[in-house]
């Protein structure tokens, strides 16, 4: 913890209360700007770090002022600023606000904390007339009782937050949910009994008796949410008196789903409670699954798609509707107007390109320091991929836009003329030709000595690496998307709507699920969810062992870009311009990037950089 | 290997001899595996059952069924399995009638829509996908259980299994489970009783649920409500992993860590069904007791 000279406050001990005036620069660092907050002990401020005198970086300043004649009460004073400190300094969660520093000057301590956009739940609750909807209470309720986890999973003790209400719960410009004001927060031993503590109305009958459990929490986040639904403050109202306000009798059109859960954290007795927040997330989110809620979320004001800047950006002279690859430090892209870019992936700069005849929206292929990829002018090209150098061609009779896979030395690909064609690669020539119902479009996957492929008249083929037909799959439109393996299932999505789940093996179908519109998009795959774009606007997540959806994210167009999973995020584009990338888990936006044009193309992500084309011509490097 | 390695190290000097290890129980449980299958040419599935009344129950309530079929030639391989746990539900008119039709509605209902395909001359897949054909034959199960034994009622855990694809539908308190190597297991299936539910929601724990009085309170049954919604999952097996059916006259007498131990240090599948059942027998033998053991080999 770093310790500093504050600058003397320009007022005596008799004024000691008085508030830090606006344009005071505390520790010769932190420009105040206003009051953010007050309480009995001192104010919050609103400060500019002047460490970055470049960007406006905004800090939040807890100040508590230690005015108790008694040295005994003075340094229990201390002590527990010190300790929300030093919790808030062990801590590292998006719902709660990070310290960045920590002193005291004469009677006076400060709190330098992350400054949070945004406004307090009981602010809003305030200020929105009538009720909040049920899905964005329920919204903020999971993440509350994702962060209450965490606190009380914290080791070696659990934390107790031992305060939760809604004005110490901060509503940020994403909508999502962050906690402040660790002030009583405390760690837990098993068995002790603490003092009571908290905010009457809030806090449960045992954190009357001194008792301060997970449990206590759970209660405080019935109450609040309570509050939130009902817009009755309880702490106008007798204790414990909730059971007497039912919600619904207050807002009908809170779901019995919900209120029964509530009531369950409310429950007097501890045992009767959810025994963990874990516990109380499950009954949330099967109540989200039951009405639907998670899907009609109200998108929330975001993160200013303005805010990201990329790293570098790229032009071409037509649309991107190709997806990238990286080799050795290029990123090679595609673009509609007819050429094949090579640019350098840190700074993208151009290094070559190569002139086809036609359109080229495939993800080139590299095999020995070769690169393959297809063009609308029917051809396969094979380059020297350092100089950008023709080393062979391969003609068909349709334009080329599926991708070229390459596995044990073939290069295998498919063509508007019906035809999926397999090349040797050292012998430069085709070893055989498959014919299909009508164009190949869709990229074929290689995998367990087989290929398998989509096409446009709706059949999805299975071939061994000879070329014979070991089983055939129909769906009702084409299948444009490429297959993907998990484990021993294939996945695809069809124009028909549908996405399928087959046993690799024999073709048959596990589970289908169906979109409200066709699909073109290849899925990933992240744990126990498949990842699938539909044009009915929504990046859906299907669980892959029910085949039942887990979530979905509503964007303003079209989703025809591939999802790519990248950690513990999925990212993709949409025809409504915006790049996203969402928590792979629920779905919920960690950021969103405006593009030009519609996004076709899938992302390629490594080393935390996304490259991303659009139909705005540009290639976008951003930071993943 | 533990005979070997003591012959070995008994013609080292003694003091070599004090400073050797003792092999703990995993080393030792190693030497008494179940040996690996051996590699085949062609995938198939292996699998074998077992069944018993129990020591306490005068009737059998408990149904079963294992279907193990392989094609092979020329033109494709092709592994197919079908499995079957049904337990009738006890304090019920006829709980024996009901898992049996359950078993054998299913079977006839799956193997017509599914396993003729396999036999068909040009051999495609169905049209329908294994979700909606096992939702299906659990819903014909439904109509006719409460046509043929009306306030009956039966557990149902069906194993559909392609190659190396594991497809359960799943009502009521019998178990899937995927055993793996090394000692550790999964549960594939959710119980549907009023004790797991109680668990899930936080309102008793896990030991709590162990010794819970009403622990074969069923929420959801076949045979029983006006539809039967069952769960169904997908998941691959592992050529190194045994897939278990088995009523809770098994799971629910002989903890998870025997069952797995007994699976493991046996030599065959038939001996490892056979000794499960014992080891319920054993302990008291409460329930009817219904078990099958798969595995996938190739």
């Amino acid at each position: 913890m770093v310790t500093q000279s504050v600058t003397p406050p320009s007022f005596g001990d008799e004024r000691a209360s008085q508030r830090l005036a606006p344009g005071f620069l505390l520790a010769n660092r932190y420009l105040i700007q206003e009051v953010i907050g007050s309480g009995g002990m001192g104010s919050v401020y609103r400060a500019r770090d002047m460490h970055f005198p470049n960007v406006p970086r905004l800090v939040a300043v807890k100040e508590m002022i230690n005015t108790s004649p008694d040295p005994l009460v003075r340094q229990t004073i201390v002590q527990n600023f010190e300790r929300e400190a030093n919790i808030l300094a062990t801590l590292n969660h998006p719902s709660i606000p990070k310290i960045y520093d920590y002193f005291s000057f004469e009677n006076r301590s400060y709190l330098i904390l992350e400054y949070i956009h945004g406004k307090d739940l009981e602010a809003i609750i305030n200020e929105t007339p009538g009720f909040l909807p049920e899905e964005q209470v329920l919204h903020w309720a999971i993440q509350l009782c994702d962060v209450l986890a965490y606190l009380h999973n914290h080791k070696p003790d659990p934390i107790i937050f031992r305060d939760m209400k809604p004005s110490n719960i901060m509503i940020n410009l994403s909508g999502d949910v962050v906690l402040v004001d660790f002030g009583i927060a405390r760690t837990f031993q098993v068995g002790q009994k603490g003092t009571m503590i908290g905010t009457e109305g809030y806090s449960p009958p045992e954190q009357y008796r001194g008792e301060a459990t997970p449990l206590a929490d759970i209660y405080a986040l019935g109450a609040t949410l309570h509050h939130a639904l009902t817009r009755r403050d309880p702490r106008l109202e007798p204790p414990f008196s909730f059971s007497e306000r039912p919600i619904r009798k207050i807002n009908p059109s809170v779901s019995p789903e919900l209120e029964a859960v509530i009531n369950t954290a409310l429950e007097y007795e501890p045992s009767k409670r959810y025994q963990s927040a874990e516990a109380m997330k499950e009954a949330l989110l099967n109540v989200a699954r039951k009405t639907g809620a998670l899907s009609r979320l109200p998108t929330a004001a975001t993160i200013s798609s303005s805010a990201i800047k990329p790293l570098w950006t790229f032009k071409c002279e037509d649309e991107i509707r190709a997806s990238p690859i990286l080799y050795q430090g290029k990123v090679f892209i595609g673009s509609y107007d007819y050429n094949l870019y090579a640019l350098d992936a840190i700074n993208g700069s151009f290094v070559w390109k190569y002139p086809t005849e036609g359109g080229v929206v495939t993800r080139p292929a590299v095999y020995e320091n070769e690169i393959f990829f297809g063009s609308e002018d029917g051809n396969l090209y094979v380059l020297n991929v350092r100089t950008g150098k023709l080393l062979w061609t391969y003609s068909t009779n349709g334009p080329v836009r599926s991708s070229p896979r390459i596995a044990e030395e073939l290069v295998v690909f498919g063509s508007d003329d019906h035809r999926l064609y397999v090349l040797s690669i050292p012998h430069s020539r085709a070893l055989w030709t498959f014919s299909a119902a009508d164009a190949i479009r869709s990229t074929p996957l290689i995998a367990q000595e087989r290929i398998y492929v989509g096409c446009e008249s709706g059949d999805f083929y299975c071939l061994d690496l000879r070329g014979e037909l070991k089983w055939r799959q129909q769906a009702r439109r084409a299948i444009t998307a490429s297959p993907i393996l998990v484990g021993q299932a294939l996945y695809f999505p069809s124009l028909d709507g549908i996405l399928y789940a087959m046993e690799a093996r024999t073709g048959w179908m596990l589970w289908r699920f169906r979109m409200a519109k066709g699909s073109i998009t290849t899925p990933a795959n992240a744990e126990n969810l498949i990842f699938v774009g539909s044009a009915d606007g929504h990046l859906y997540a299907v669980d892959i062992r029910t085949g039942r959806e887990a979530w979905r994210f509503r964007t303003e167009h079209q989703v025809s870009g591939s999802p790519t999973v990248y950690k513990d995020a999925v990212y993709f584009g949409s025809a409504d311009g915006m790049f996203y990338c969402l928590d792979a888990r629920n779905g919920r936006l960690r950021w969103q990037f405006q593009t030009g044009g519609p996004i076709t193309s899938a992302p390629l992500i490594y080393d935390d950089i996304v490259y991303i084309g659009s139909a705005d011509h540009i290639l976008y490097a951003l930071l993943a | 290997m533990f005979n070997f390695l003591r012959k070995w190290f008994s013609r080292k000097t003694p003091e070599a001899e004090v400073e050797t290890r003792p092999l703990s129980p995993e080393e030792i449980r190693v030497s008494h595996q179940m040996a690996p299958l051996p590699r085949r040419e062609i995938g198939q599935l292996v699998a074998a059952c077992s069944q018993s009344i129990g020591r306490q129950r005068e009737l059998n309530e408990d149904s079963l069924l294992a279907f193990t079929s392989t094609i092979a030639g020329n033109k494709s391989n092709s592994a197919f399995g079908l499995y079957i746990v049904a337990d009738g539900m006890g304090g019920h008119q006829f709980g024996e009638v009901a898992s049996n039709l359950a078993v054998r509605v299913v079977a006839s209902t799956i193997l017509r829509k599914l396993f003729t395909s396999f036999l068909d001359v040009n051999p495609k897949a169905p049209d329908q996908s294994l979700r909606e054909i096992i939702e299906q034959a659990f819903a014909e199960a439904q109509r006719v259980i409460q046509r043929e034994a009306p306030g009956s009622g039966t557990t149902l855990t069906v194993a559909v299994v392609i190659e190396q694809q594991v497809t359960v539908g799943h009502v009521g308190d019998s178990r899937a489970y995927l055993l793996h190597p090394g000692g550790h297991h999964e549960v594939m299936t959710r119980d549907h009783s009023l004790v797991k539910r109680l668990e899930e929601l936080g309102h008793i724990t896990p030991e709590e649920a162990a010794s819970y009085p009403n622990r074969n309170v069923l929420y959801r049954a076949v045979g029983q409500g006006d539809s039967v919604d069952a769960d169904i999952y997908t998941f691959s097996l592992a050529p190194t992993d045994y897939l278990m059916l088995c009523s809770d006259g098994l799971w629910g007498v002989v903890p998870d860590e025997k069952i797995a131990r007994i699976v493991r240090e046996s030599a065959t599948l038939e001996q490892a069904c056979q000794r499960l059942v014992d080891a319920a027998n054993e302990a008291g033998g409460p329930d009817n007791i219904s078990v099958i053991l798969v595995r996938w080999v190739g």
